[in-house]
């Protein structure tokens, strides 16, 4: 397992793309936003948690093929399937990878982009809480839906497709925190229930995946 | 007898056949009854007007496409346990006719919220989750269109769906974390205090019978259509391998 | 550590392509597949390596002694010929790669890149995947594709020396690797249709 993870470490940075594309998607996110909304600074402060979620949502959304895509094409996942690891470990693993390479570095920026975005002072410590506990949720939840279309000939617009709608609720809690946070208000809920999202989704998501992919490799 | 019997093509087309005209016919007299004294044979409301009568299309197209999405996982579950590819084929048909029946709800939602609330759309719960789950349903039916194996399309599909069912209840519950809205609570309720007077209810009754007739029969049409197109692949495929 | 395979029909994409394979394979003997393209080798390989469902019959093998190298070697081309294999040597939790890579003659381009390495030689380190599995039982699905006469021979000698360490190989190919193996000519097990009294598949079953 320990292999695995370092392989895919190992190939997501010697590909290079990896994650240095979501971070910089992420950083057009933050640049693009107030040259569409205009420089007013009350506007960007009242918007800025939910234009951070979304642009590391769609930062991470990026990467998502490349999970099982890859090996799928070189045989590797059969070669997978067929090992003494389970498969349901081999997606957590993958996941894990992943938000190693594209969600933690997401984590790690997002404060400057709040700087960019005019996030007010309170918000900051709370964004990187939400983001830190969410993005879990967002690469476990990508690589369900890669499971899903790994067979597939051109599906990656597709796998948006799928999995957009299974973000909603990790997005919507997630940016309550950061929203709440900015304005001072209480933000257990939302963070215990942004909590629940991602344990509830580390603990059944990867056997819906291992499932999947089964079938596409069948 | 068992009910499984039912789920041999050939016992399900036989049945079906039987079935289908007599639940279309009851599902057309229902809707025009049901209409007609709804739409005519009703008094204007005092606070809402005539506007208030597109509770039924409204209602029933709003009820029938949460309950297409439920039967879609109940034929899911089934496949994946029970292996039937009626049940597979009728999750697959019931998906454009429960998206049909949200996009209903949602612009009669809109046209009645205009002269309502003065805008045709608003960002409340109720009317984010049913065009969540309109997209739901979207990708439900994309996935089924992607995968040219059916069986695998049936796998994949189904666990879609049973994810995608969570996913879609936890949605529910975060909108209206999100934003507490001016929707009004159900139109029919086992509450008497919130219930519609009866005069309204009765024929929004016969609607619903007449929303659930027309789900039952369009379902049974398309899995009908189902069942005869992978019969026509079979052929196919056994006449491409001779 | 034997394979026993009886009365075995296998199926792709839902239609029966063989039916009624039976053969056992014990310790020290190596089979090999024989028949025309699309007869359902691969798929028979594959049902065997326990990647699809058998549409019937029996697959009686001891868990955990399968080896699988299918078509495509999964080698990955920014790892290194020692990271590859590596990689395989700790899934398994296994070890032998330097005896791997000198038995498959990959010890002069150990730290090359794989995607540096030519056909043949990626095609000798997908192959020497098999040996850092320590598995007994290998399924090979045309091993020696794009391999020359003397990495052929080369191959040969490693199944041969595999045998005789007691294992056993599967193994479809065109190719006479002079070995003393069994022979299995899937052309007479091709499935029949439904219409001549054959088995019917999941694809149409109560559909036709």
């Amino acid at each position: 397992m320990i292999a695995l993870l370092i392989r895919d470490l190992r190939l997501a940075v010697r590909a290079g793309g990896g994650f240095g594309l979501g971070l910089a998607f992420f950083l057009l996110v933050a640049v693009i936003v107030p040259l569409g909304v205009g420089p007013e600074p009350a506007t960007l402060a009242k918007i800025s948690p939910g234009i951070l979620w979304v642009g590391a949502l769609l930062s991470c959304l990026l990467s998502l093929d490349r999970i099982f895509a890859l090996d799928f094409e070189d045989g590797s996942l059969d070669l997978l399937a067929t090992s003494p690891m389970p498969l349901e470990g081999v997606v957590t693993v993958k996941a894990l990878a992943h938000w190693l390479v594209t969600g933690l570095p997401l984590v790690l920026v997002a404060p400057v982009l709040g700087l960019l975005l005019n996030l007010p002072g309170a918000g900051y410590a709370w964004l990187l809480a939400s983001l830190a506990l969410g993005t879990p949720a967002l690469s476990v939840i990508g690589a369900f839906g890669a499971a899903l279309t790994v067979g597939l000939k051109r599906g990656g617009l597709l796998m948006s497709l799928l999995v957009l709608p299974l973000y909603l609720p990790t997005l919507i809690f997630g940016a309550e925190v950061v929203r709440r946070g900015a304005q001072g208000l209480a933000v257990g809920t939302p963070l215990a229930l942004l909590a629940g999202i991602t344990a509830g989704s580390l603990a059944l998501l990867p056997f819906a995946a291992a499932a999947a992919i089964r079938v596409n490799l069948r | 007898m068992s009910i499984w019997e039912y789920a041999n093509p050939k016992r399900f087309m036989q049945t079906s056949g039987v079935l289908l005209p007599w639940v279309t016919a009851a599902a057309l007299v229902c809707l025009i009854a049901g209409l007609i004294w709804g739409f005519f044979l009703t008094p204007d409301a005092d606070k809402f007007g005539s506007t208030v009568k597109i509770i039924y299309l409204h209602v029933p197209a709003a009820m029938m496409a949460i309950s297409a999405w439920m039967m879609m996982l109940v034929a899911s579950l089934i496949w994946i346990i029970r292996r039937h590819h009626v049940s597979a084929l009728s999750a697959k048909a019931a998906a454009p006719v429960g998206l049909t029946f949200t996009l209903i709800g949602l612009v009669t939602g809109a046209i009645w919220g205009e002269p309502m609330w003065g805008t045709w759309w608003a960002w409340d719960p109720r009317l984010t989750s049913f065009l969540i789950l309109a997209l739901f349903y979207l990708g439900y039916i994309a996935l089924w269109q992607a995968v040219e194996d059916p069986d695998t399309a049936a796998d994949l599909t189904s666990v879609l769906c049973i994810v995608g069912s969570v996913f879609a209840f936890l949605s529910r519950y975060a909108v209206l974390f999100w934003n507490q809205g001016l929707h009004q609570g159900a139109s029919l309720s086992v509450d008497q205090a919130e219930h519609v007077a009866d005069v309204y209810s009765n024929p929004l009754y016969v609607c619903i019978a007449g929303f659930i007739l027309l789900f039952v029969s369009l379902v049974l049409l398309r899995t009908r259509t189902e069942i005869r197109a992978r019969r026509m692949q079979a052929l196919l495929a056994r006449e491409r391998l001779a | 550590m034997e394979l026993r395979i009886t009365n075995l029909a296998v199926a792709r994409a839902g239609v029966p392509v063989l039916e009624g394979v039976s053969f056992a394979l014990r310790p020290g003997q190596a089979l090999v597949l024989r028949g025309p393209n699309g007869i359902g080798k691969t798929t028979l390989l594959r049902t065997v390596a326990g990647l699809q469902p058998a549409l019937a019959g029996d697959i009686a093998v001891a868990a955990e002694s399968v080896a699988y190298a299918a078509h495509a070697d999964g080698v990955k081309a920014t790892l290194t010929v020692t990271e590859n294999l590596a990689f395989w040597a700790a899934a398994y939790g296994s070890g032998g790669v330097a005896a791997a890579m000198a038995a498959m003659d990959l010890a002069s381009l150990a730290d090359r890149r794989a995607g540096n390495l030519s056909a043949g030689q990626r095609r000798r380190l997908g192959l020497a995947r098999l040996l850092v599995t320590g598995r007994p039982i290998w399924v090979m699905d045309e091993p020696t594709i794009s391999l020359d006469a003397a990495s052929v021979q080369l191959f040969a000698g490693v199944v041969r020396a595999h045998l005789a360490d007691g294992g056993a190989a599967l193994i479809a190919t065109h190719i006479d690797l002079g070995l003393e193996a069994g022979v299995l000519d899937l052309t007479g097990h091709k499935a029949k249709p439904p219409a001549a009294g054959g088995r019917v598949g999941t694809f149409d079953e109560a559909f036709g």
